[in-house]
């Protein structure tokens, strides 16, 4: 090749490499994580979650339970999981708090709204992209997804840029105060990989939440997106979720 | 072309610092430094190898079968043990470390049945500032077989919302039967065999028609032929509140 | 747990919990990237516009600019060198920064930055740094004793010829490096505005117009900070000032100004024609929470008051003092106004829920890594590297020294 072939694929390079990662099916792309050899194969699971926000009765064990089983700091200003609460008026106007962040009072009913047509909860957690856009900002790769479906955050490499927080749209992301690194919902790796549930799923009372594996054959995610119409949150960002949603609103962000 | 003197000096110092970051990059360094994945399958071990807090149904079972069963005959039973007791992982693997917590207190019931109006149709909730303000639940309810201690033979025991909208309406005299069939799986798997609405206007008719003998109805009656095209009439009515809230 | 969490940092977080308007995540309640993060995009872009201003002279042959060719591009290292410093102190590790050029991930516009970075530092600032300052590098050598006599010696790479084939091969590749530059320059500072582009989570960032808005801003800093010491250098060294080469760095400022307020203005004017669902709690953002930075600082003090002084200059003939006066309060103005549209993207970014439902609040610590104290220093430590530039590599010493062969 001649200098100027020779420059001009110099200079295509830099920008070049990133953007044929981004290429859907090239073989770079579809290059995912596995586990080690043992007796659990990745290869067989692709993780996801079902919500049915018809069933949340906002009592919050979940936020509580996953904060135990994953040491998530105490503190309201860090959450893996997380339970919003949406009034919506007939004129169109919607409230929405955060339940999780207050102190709960049992004794005292929140007060009733007249004009308010529909009220529920919403449980949130970071929703597994299939298409992950935390991944693709993470300079060092320390975030990354697993080939069963779960978007993990070395702890011991991330070095703290706050890109991939930046990056997800549906805030479940928050940078550990202790590690100093990211951190967010694993969908309780260290708990499916073993047959067992995530925590939060664990004590949901009322079936709100469902785990299940999308490539399993009787598996309850799958019963779920068969007889629910589904929903994800905020689709026109093509990230994918892997957090199904059925009966949501039109309101939730 | 003779290159000027300082160009191959300049030369020489970039080829210099060329060949050593090569030479690192490839040949002293170990690959695994640059490159994510080692890493990364490290992250999965390291991320299964964390601890469990929460030990799951089946390993408590393991010990409390009779709990269990008292638990799966009533409304209780698909609810986690860990919900109310809290994680209990370290009492399963040790009986005398860390004994799970007894969700005896107001607060621990409470949580997911003081009422709340964001909480889905036919959740059962108590007002507690009505229901036996001050004692505790647990003195009449045995958490794991929550029957009260009268069962409610009406519907507002879990519809208490819709009974207390209803009963500042002009159906306020209305029993539920009037309008819904209750089918007797919904008592036990509400979700499974829901109440019926009426099929059809003449059910309402039955007071709203002109030629109904239901005095109390006199006031509002409608022509059934010309009113509403061929909607049923509840919905566009509200009948729980038909004068609509305020 | 708790016990190893900071204390300012809760208390940080608990009073920005208390100063939420409406409804956010509830992770959102921390301000991720802080001051540290507006002073680096405010200090790249001073090195991209020092250096297209610079390259005025040697591509465009703007002649009446060479008196600042060599301040330029002394300035544009000087804040080359800080440039990376605000990130290397926001990290939650810094000390694993080294794997962004270890394990780079293609996809990061972050990551690759830092090769861009690397490549213009090393590549196109030094070097042409070097061919620019080589005759007078080989001269002060002659001409020095011990110690400095090694250093000017070790920086001229101990190069001896100063026949007139060499010194034309420097002027030569000079030229070339700096047209490779001036493309460099603008990768650099157009990729830190695409790694806000490039966040289609964040309306505020996630733009198109970004990384240009970002190119554009940052020639207009680069070259008002020029403009700034230019004046400044003369009255402290008591020199005398080339008003025809001030007037040119004038007329390129207010071009560049120009084109910056229009593509700005396109921006927001597209924004609210096109409406789409984020122009509610944007609007709100900017009539409250944005007001004084954006309207007030960055538009009116920064912008459209600096264009009127300079189109005054331009038609009313104003004497040599008043002239001199009016460029340095308008760089000055620039300055402060173009550092206020870095705390409005970056600051501004953040100070809205991705619900759309709220507004969140940044109060910035005095003391501390990620504080006041931090950027005050950072924002000076470059003029501290400039002076030490400008000792050991005076920039008028040919024109003193050697007369004959200063070209």
């Amino acid at each position: 090749m001649n200098k100027r072939e020779f420059l001009q694929q110099v200079v295509a390079f830099l920008p070049a490499a990133g953007l044929l990662r981004m290429l859907p099916g090239t073989a770079e792309a579809k290059e995912l994580v596995g586990a080690p050899a043992n007796d659990y194969d990745p290869t067989r699971h692709w993780y996801g979650m079902g919500v049915d926000v018809d069933r949340c009765i906002g009592c919050n064990r979940c936020v509580e339970a996953c904060k135990a089983e994953n040491g998530v700091p105490d503190e309201p200003f860090y959450f893996r999981t997380w339970i919003e609460r949406y009034s919506v008026r007939a004129d169109g106007e919607t409230t929405v708090e955060c339940i999780s962040t207050r102190p709960a009072q049992p004794e005292q009913a929140p007060p009733e709204d007249p004009a308010v047509v529909r009220t529920y909860f919403v449980p949130k957690l970071c929703n597994q992209c299939a298409h992950p856009p935390c991944v693709q900002v993470c300079p060092v790769g320390a975030t990354f997804q697993t080939v069963d479906g779960v978007v993990l955050v070395d702890e011991k490499r991330c070095i703290g840029c706050r890109y991939c927080i930046q990056a997800c749209p549906y805030g479940a992301r928050y940078l550990n105060p202790i590690t100093r690194t990211a951190d967010k919902c694993t969908f309780c790796y260290h708990r499916i990989t073993k047959g067992l549930l995530p925590a939060c799923v664990e004590v949901c009372p009322t079936q709100a939440r469902i785990f299940g594996d999308m490539k399993g054959r009787a598996d309850r995610l799958v019963r779920f997106q068969r007889v629910n119409m589904i929903s994800v949150l905020k689709p026109d960002l093509n990230t994918e979720p892997k957090v199904l949603y059925a009966h949501l609103d039109g309101e939730v962000r | 072309m003779k290159l000027p003197e300082q160009v191959t000096r300049l030369g020489i110092v970039i080829a210099a610092i060329v060949a050593v970051v090569l030479l690192l990059r490839f040949v002293i360094l170990p690959a695994s430094l640059f490159s994510a994945r080692p890493h990364q399958m490290a992250t999965v071990e390291r991320e299964m190898a964390k601890p469990l807090r929460h030990a799951g149904v089946a390993a408590c079972r393991e010990c409390h079968e009779e709990e269990f069963q008292a638990k799966y005959a009533g409304k209780h039973r698909r609810i986690g043990c860990e919900n109310c007791h809290g994680p209990s992982a370290a009492h399963a693997s040790d009986e005398n470390a860390e004994m799970p917590r007894k969700p005896r207190e107001r607060e621990d019931c409470l949580a997911c049945h003081g009422f709340d109006t964001s909480r889905p149709n036919g959740f059962p909730q108590v007002d507690p500032q009505q229901h036996r303000p001050g004692k505790r639940c647990v003195s009449c309810h045995d958490g794991h077989d929550p029957v009260p201690p009268k069962t409610p033979t009406e519907c507002s025991g879990c519809h208490g919302r819709i009974e207390r909208t209803k009963a500042l309406s002009k159906h306020a005299a209305l029993p539920c039967a009037d309008c819904h069939v209750v089918e007797e799986q919904h008592m036990t798997e509400p979700r499974s065999a829901l109440p019926s609405k009426p099929g059809s206007r003449e059910v309402c008719g039955r007071c709203h028609a002109p030629d109904a003998t239901d005095a109390a109805a006199s006031k509002a009656t409608v022509d059934l032929a010309s009113h509403g095209g061929t909607y049923v009439c509840w919905e566009c009515h509200y009948a729980h509140l038909p004068e609509g809230r305020k | 747990m708790s016990g190893a969490i900071p204390e300012s940092l809760l208390e940080q977080l608990g009073h920005q919990l208390s100063q939420v308007v409406g409804f956010i995540y509830p992770n959102e309640v921390e301000t991720q990237w802080a001051i540290l993060i507006v002073v680096y995009p405010y200090l790249t872009g001073i090195v991209a516009g020092a250096f297209i201003l610079a390259s005025l002279v040697k591509v465009f042959n703007v002649v009446e600019v060479q008196p600042i060719y060599r301040l330029a591009l002394l300035t544009a290292l000087a804040f080359m060198l800080v440039a990376g410093m605000p990130l290397q102190l926001h990290l939650g590790h810094p000390e694993r920064a080294y794997e962004i050029f270890f394990t780079p991930q293609p996809t990061s516009a972050m990551a690759m930055f830092g090769f861009v970075y690397l490549w213009y530092l090393l590549g196109i600032l030094l070097i042409e740094i070097w061919f620019e300052y080589r005759q007078q590098l080989v001269l002060m050598a002659q001409k020095s004793r011990g110690l400095m006599k090694g250093i000017y010696g070790a920086l001229s790479l101990f190069s001896k010829d100063l026949s007139p084939e060499a010194l034309a091969f420097d002027h030569r590749a000079s030229k070339l490096i700096t047209i490779i530059g001036i493309p460099s320059a603008f990768l650099l500072h157009g990729y830190v505005g695409f790694i806000f582009g490039s966040v289609k989570a964040n309306p505020w960032w996630g733009s198109v117009l970004m990384p240009i808005v970002f190119l554009m801003s940052a020639i207009v800093s680069g070259i008002a900070m020029v403009m700034f010491l230019y004046i400044l250098l003369s009255l402290v060294r008591n020199e005398k000032l080339d008003m025809r080469c001030l007037d040119k760095i004038g007329l390129f400022l207010l071009v560049a100004i120009i084109v910056d307020f229009a593509l700005e203005a396109l921006d927001y004017i597209h924004r609210l024609y096109q409406s789409e669902e984020s122009i509610g709690i944007l609007s709100e953002l900017v009539s409250s929470r944005l007001f004084t930075s954006l309207v007030v600082v960055q538009l009116l003090l920064g912008m459209l008051l600096p264009l009127l002084i300079l189109v005054l200059v331009r038609s009313v003939r104003f004497n040599e003092e008043l002239r001199k006066l009016l460029y340095f309060t308008s760089s000055l103005l620039i300055l402060l106004g173009i550092f206020s549209m870095r705390w409005n993207v970056v600051i501004g970014g953040q100070l809205y829920s991705k619900s759309f439902r709220g507004l969140m609040a940044y109060k910035m610590e005095i003391t501390g890594i990620e504080s006041l104290m931090t950027a005050l220093a950072l924002l000076a430590l470059p003029f501290l590297i400039l002076t030490v530039l400008f000792l050991l590599l005076p920039p008028r010493w040919m024109e003193r020294n050697a007369p004959t062969a200063a070209h």
